[in-house]
C-alpha cells in the first residue's frame, strides 16, 4: 500500500517536469520573439539564451529526480 | 554480473504490480544512490581529470596554442605583404601618371614654341609683303600722278590753242597772257 | 540515393523486428540497469581501487581526448586537416567563452576549464554509444566536478579579495532594510549553485538514457511492431546528442560565470 502511494506521488512529482517544460519553452519563445525584432543583438544573446534555458530545466529535472526516488529509493 | 540487490530490483520490475518489495530494499533500484561505489567513482574521476589536466596543459594546449599563433603570424605577414605590393603599385602608378603629365608639358611647350617660330616668319613676311606693296603703291601713285600733270598740261595746250584760234576766228584779238589765266583758272580744281 | 539508404533502413528494422521478437512478448523496463557500476574483472566487491566499468569508460574518454587534441593536432599545419580543425574549434570555443564571459584575467584558469569541458562533453558522447556506461549520469561524478568548481572558485575570490568578496553577498544598491534578506537568499542560492550544477548535469543525462531505455522496452513487448518505438528512439537520439553538448556547454559556461563572480565580486 504504501508503494502504491509512493507511485502516486511519482506521477504526481513527474508533473511537475511537464510545467518545467512551459518554463523552457517560454524562455525560448521570449528569446525568439526579441531575436527578430532585433536579429543583430541576437547572435551575442544565444549564451544568455542557454543559462537561461539551463536554470529552468534544472528545476524540471529536479521533480524528475523527486519521481525516480520516489519510484526506486523510498 | 549484477549484483543481487540489482536481481531483487529486477525483480521487482518486473511484476509491475509487486514494486513493494523493492520499496523494502531502500536504494536498491537506483544506482546512482548506492553509496558503497562512491569511493570508487570518485577516485577513478580523480585520476581521470588530473591525467586529461596534464594531457591538456603539458602537451595539447601548447601546441595548439603554438598552431594558432603561427597561423596569425603568417595571415598578419602575409597582409603586410600585401599591402607592401600595393603601395609599390600606388607607387608606380604614380610615376607613370607624372611621366605623363611630364610628356604632355613637353608636348605643349614644344607646340607653343614652334607656333611662336612660325609667327614670327610669318609677321616678317607679312611686313616684308607690306612694304612691298606700299611701294609699288607709291610708285603707282607716283606714275599716276605724273600721268595726270602731264596730261593736264596737255589739255592746257589744248585749251590754249583752241581758245586763241576760238577767239582768232571770232575776231577777237589774241591775248595770249588772258587766255591762258582763263584756262588755268578753269582747268584747276 | 538517400531515398533507397532509407528504404534499405527500413526494411532492416523490420527484418529484425520480425527475427529478434522475443518468444513471450513482456514489457520488461529496467531503465535505470544502464547505470549499474559492476567490476571489470568479476567479483562483487567494489572498493575504491577496483577497476570498474567507470574506470573503462573514463579511460576511453581519456584516450578520445588525446585522439582528438594531440594526435588530431600533432600534423602543426597552417592550413588544418580535419582533425586538427575540431581541435582547433574546442580550443577557441573554450578560450573565448572564458574571455567573454569570465574576462581576460580569467585566461589563467583556462587550462582547468578546458579539461572540464572536454571531460563532460567526451564522456557525454561516449555515453550514447549503445550498450555504454555514462559516467556523467552519477551523482558522485557530477557532485566531484560541481564540488571541485565550487571550492576552487569560493577560495579563489577569498584569495584574491579577502573579506571583500563577502561583498558578494552584500548588495549594496538595495534599501538597507531590504540587505540582510537579499544576503540571506544570496548566500542560499550561493550554497545552491554546485547542487544545481551536479543534479542539471546527472539528471538531464539520465533523464535521456532512462527515457531510451523505457522505449527500448516497448519495443521489447510490442515484437512485430516494434519499428515504431525504434523511431521514437531515433528521433529521442537526436535529441539526446543535443543535450550532450548543451550540457557540457552550459556547464562550462556556468562554471564561467562563477568565476566572474569570485574575480570581480563588485555586486
Amino acid at each position: 500500500m504504501e508503494g502504491d502511494l509512493a507511485y502516486i506521488g511519482a506521477g504526481l512529482a513527474g508533473m511537475g517536469t511537464g510545467i518545467a517544460a512551459l518554463g523552457v519553452g517560454n524562455v525560448a519563445a521570449n528569446f525568439l520573439a526579441g531575436a527578430l525584432r532585433n536579429p543583430s543583438a541576437a547572435a551575442s544573446q544565444t549564451a544568455t539564451l542557454f543559462i537561461g534555458i539551463a536554470f529552468a530545466e534544472a528545476l524540471g529535472i529536479f521533480s524528475f529526480l523527486v519521481a525516480l526516488l520516489l519510484m526506486f529509493a523510498v | 554480473m549484477a549484483s543481487t540487490t540489482h536481481d531483487a530490483g529486477h525483480g521487482a520490475a518486473d511484476a509491475a504490480h509487486g514494486a513493494v518489495d523493492a520499496a523494502a530494499h531502500g536504494s536498491s533500484g537506483m544506482p546512482q544512490l548506492d553509496f558503497s561505489t562512491y569511493g570508487n567513482q570518485i577516485f577513478w574521476l580523480l585520476v581521470t581529470l588530473v591525467v586529461i589536466y596534464l594531457i591538456l596543459s603539458r602537451v595539447a594546449l601548447p601546441r595548439i596554442a603554438a598552431i594558432l599563433n603561427e597561423r596569425h603570424g603568417t595571415i598578419t605577414n602575409d597582409l603586410a605583404a600585401a599591402e607592401d605590393l600595393k603601395a609599390k603599385a600606388v607607387e608606380a602608378e604614380n610615376a607613370y601618371n607624372k611621366a605623363l603629365a611630364d610628356a604632355r608639358a613637353e608636348a605643349q611647350r614644344i607646340a607653343a614654341e614652334t607656333r611662336a617660330e612660325i609667327q614670327v616668319e610669318v609677321d616678317e613676311a607679312i611686313a616684308r609683303a607690306d612694304a612691298e606693296i606700299s611701294a609699288k603703291a607709291a610708285e603707282s601713285e607716283k606714275a599716276i600722278a605724273e600721268i595726270r600733270a602731264s596730261s593736264l598740261d596737255s589739255v592746257k595746250e589744248v585749251a590754249t590753242d583752241t581758245a586763241a584760234a576760238l577767239v582768232a576766228a571770232l575776231g577777237g584779238k589774241d591775248d595770249v597772257d588772258t587766255i591762258a589765266a582763263a584756262v588755268a583758272d578753269r582747268t584747276k580744281g | 540515393m538517400g531515398k533507397l539508404f532509407f528504404y534499405v533502413a527500413l526494411a532492416l528494422v523490420l527484418v529484425s523486428g520480425v527475427i529478434f521478437a522475443p518468444e513471450h512478448a513482456g514489457l520488461a523496463i529496467h531503465p535505470m540497469d544502464q547505470f549499474t557500476v559492476k567490476p571489470l574483472f568479476g567479483g562483487d566487491h567494489i572498493a575504491w581501487y577496483t577497476p570498474t566499468n567507470v574506470t573503462l569508460w573514463m579511460f576511453l574518454a581519456v584516450l578520445a581526448i588525446f585522439a582528438l587534441l594531440v594526435i588530431g593536432s600533432s600534423s602543426r599545419s597552417i592550413v588544418p586537416s580535419r582533425g586538427q580543425s575540431v581541435a582547433e574549434l574546442a580550443y577557441g570555443f573554450i578560450y573565448k567563452m572564458v574571455e567573454d564571459v569570465a574576462g581576460k584575467d580569467a585566461v589563467k584558469f583556462f587550462p582547468y576549464i578546458i579539461t572540464l569541458f572536454m571531460f563532460i562533453v567526451v564522456s557525454n558522447f561516449l555515453g550514447l554509444i549503445p550498450m555504454s556506461f555514462t559516467t556523467t549520469s552519477h551523482f558522485a561524478v557530477t557532485g566531484v566536478l560541481a564540488v571541485v568548481v565550487f571550492v576552487a572558485i569560493t577560495l579563489t575570490g577569498f584569495i584574491l579579495h579577502g573579506g571583500k568578496f563577502l561583498g558578494l553577498f552584500w548588495v549594496s544598491s538595495a534599501p538597507l532594510a531590504l540587505r540582510p534578506v537579499l544576503a540571506l537568499i544570496e548566500v542560499i542560492s550561493y550554497f545552491v549553485r554546485p547542487v544545481s550544477l551536479c543534479i542539471r548535469l546527472a539528471g538531464n543525462i539520465m533523464a535521456g538514457h532512462a527515457v531510451l531505455k523505457v522505449f527500448a522496452g516497448f519495443a521489447g513487448a510490442l515484437g512485430f511492431a516494434s519499428f515504431l518505438p525504434i523511431f521514437a528512439i531515433s528521433a529521442f537520439y537526436a535529441l539526446e546528442v543535443l543535450v550532450a553538448f548543451i550540457q557540457a556547454y552550459v556547464f562550462t559556461i556556468l562554471t564561467c560565470v562563477y568565476l566572474k563572480d569570485a574575480l570581480h565580486p563588485s555586486h
